[in-house]
């Protein structure tokens, strides 16, 4: 079914070395190459085949849906619509990512349009991996698209990974909450080369309790680009903090642009953005240790993006 | 095992040239807790960083085991068995104080072992070995945890820069306890500390007094310390001030 590299993909994006237990579908250069279903989630294709639908019934606890996607042809280019409902008091984890090897000399890019509708006491952990390999002059592109509707008092965790091996990535992502909702978003971003990458984030606190927490930790290095756009809007009395922390290297270029927009009285919304280049202290303190310079920075760095 | 020759430091700007330590000769022996004291501001935190190689003298040699270290680097030095504490310990955000302890000890130990080393430095090692080295930890953690990367880095040259700096009265209480069990325990290399305290030169074989860029003395403890209590290097600063009136008056 899968051949070697798409299990290599596979494992960076999804840390799958086998089947998943639970549900799936996986996706190999264009086509459906995997997909099993439970007695609580059901994953079918979109009648137009843009992509397929998850619906996640009221009440599933502890199980993961995956739905890596692999593209190890060069040249393939496609855009992919999927959609979550997520039952009310669920309790899940859903893991996507998508890995590209590109070895040819055209350009391979996937863009995942995700859609989540969390139901009232939802609970959901979403994890999405990205990951780019392969030594071809095609360039290996991303695009991914979230929008996230929560009902009151759900919660969702996203943790959105890049580390290598992407040449171009726009993040765009969009979320609304209702009273009590909660959002968390944890982005870990490694640029290197002449790769740029972007994220646009855009959450909108609308109900009273709402609350989230966007903090996005990146290494530029080479000559890369990243630009952090994050904007929180309190509509609501509710409370929201969003954060960027870079490490800027060589002879990078980072844009970090947090804004925040009250349109309430009792929105309490707070931002912080940090960009800066690896202590000296800090690489000095851990050659005195028997690190070389260039091991000594490594470590910072896995550090700073673990 | 340590040998300075000659040793001297000079920094300069676009105005001046300055001497911040000049031509130091010294000797350290095998088997020594050695206690390196003096005035803020006479050199004694750039002979640290000499010896640990953060620094490079203006001239003069450095020996560590018979072998010339000057034109070495800082992971050279490491590597060859000398460690060494600051005295304002590095943050580092995201890595844990675990991480930093294996990266210490040159090898994966484990999480048992790296509690040994905290234990030693008087921290409870559950609540501190998935820590994060940052922030939120405060100077007199911080502190522990460096001497805690030191021992578990167990060479022959130790040198700790000011271990008392930053720490408040009570918890020094406690780390003193760290370095006299190491003093009792030293069976083969050395130990170099920076100190003001007197409960750290009590317990040295051997002080070295410098002011001023100079090795103004260095004796045994017996010769030096009764002589240094109550000069400059061990009074304050307010009584230093008022002796300085009463001198030009």
């Amino acid at each position: 079914m899968l051949d070697e590299i798409q299990r290599r993909l596979l494992e960076e994006v999804a840390d799958l070395h086998e089947v998943p237990e639970g549900a799936y579908n996986i996706r190999a250069n264009g086509q459906m190459a995997a997909r099993n279903t439970t007695a609580n989630i059901d994953i079918t294709t979109k009648e137009d085949g843009s992509g397929i639908n998850i619906r996640i019934a009221p009440g599933t606890r502890h199980e993961s849906v995956h739905i890596p996607v692999v593209l190890s042809q060069s040249g393939i280019k496609e855009t992919v619509y999927n959609d979550f409902y997520i039952g009310e008091g669920s309790d899940v984890v859903i893991v996507a990512g998508c890995g590209i090897d590109n070895c040819g000399n055209q350009d391979s890019e996937h863009d995942g349009i995700h859609t989540f509708y969390v139901g009232k006491n939802a609970k959901v952990k979403y994890v999405e991996k990205h990951y780019g390999a392969g030594d071809g002059r095609g360039k290996r592109i991303l695009n991914p698209g979230t929008k996230v509707y929560m009902e009151e008092n759900s919660y969702m965790e996203m943790e959105m990974v890049q580390i290598k091996g992407v040449d171009s990535t726009v993040r765009d992502t969009k979320a609304e909450l209702a009273e009590g909702a909660k959002l968390i978003v944890r982005e870990r971003l490694m640029t290197h080369g002449s790769q740029t990458a972007v994220s646009d984030y855009e959450v909108k606190l609308n109900g009273e309790g709402a609350s989230a927490d966007v903090i996005s930790r990146s290494v530029a290095k080479d000559e890369s680009y990243q630009k952090f756009d994050s904007r929180i809007i309190g509509n609501a009395p509710c409370s929201g903090h969003t954060e960027c922390d870079a490490i800027i290297m060589d002879k990078a270029r980072i844009l970090a642009v947090p804004q925040l927009e009250a349109n309430d009285l009792d929105a309490a919304l707070i931002h912080e953005a940090a960009i800066g280049k690896i202590a000296g202290e800090q690489i000095i303190k851990l050659m005195t240790l028997g690190l070389t310079e260039e091991e000594a920075e490594e470590q910072i760095v896995n550090g700073f993006l673990k | 095992m340590l040998e300075l020759k000659d040793v001297s430091f000079e920094v300069s700007d676009d105005k001046e040239q300055k001497d911040i330590l000049r031509n130091i000769n010294l000797k350290i022996e095998e088997k020594k807790f050695v206690v390196i004291t003096g005035p803020n501001g006479g050199g004694k935190s750039t002979l640290a960083k000499l010896i640990a190689g953060i620094q490079k003298p203006t001239s003069g040699r450095i020996y560590f085991d018979g072998e010339d270290i000057t034109d070495r680097s800082i992971t050279e030095r490491a590597k060859m068995g000398i460690s060494f504490a600051f005295q304002q310990p590095v943050r580092f955000k995201g890595i844990q104080v675990l991480d930093l302890i294996r990266m210490a000890a040159g090898k994966r130990v484990s999480a048992a072992d790296a509690c040994e080393y905290l234990s030693e430095v008087g921290l409870c090692a559950k609540d501190y070995i998935n820590r994060e080295v940052n922030a939120s930890l405060s100077g007199g953690e911080l502190k522990r945890i460096e001497i805690a990367t030191v021992l578990a880095r167990g060479t022959r040259l130790s040198v700790f820069d000011e271990p008392e700096a930053g720490i408040d009265l009570w918890s020094f209480q406690n780390l003193i306890q760290v370095f006299e069990r190491m003093q009792k325990r030293i069976e083969h290399g050395s130990i170099l500390i920076i100190s003001h305290q007197e409960r750290i030169l009590n317990i040295a074989d051997e002080i070295v007094v410098i002011s001023d860029g100079k090795i103004v003395q260095h004796d045994t403890r017996e010769a030096v310390l009764p002589k240094l209590l109550g000069t400059a290097s061990a009074v304050g600063v307010c009584d230093r001030f008022y002796q300085g009136r009463e001198e030009k008056q």
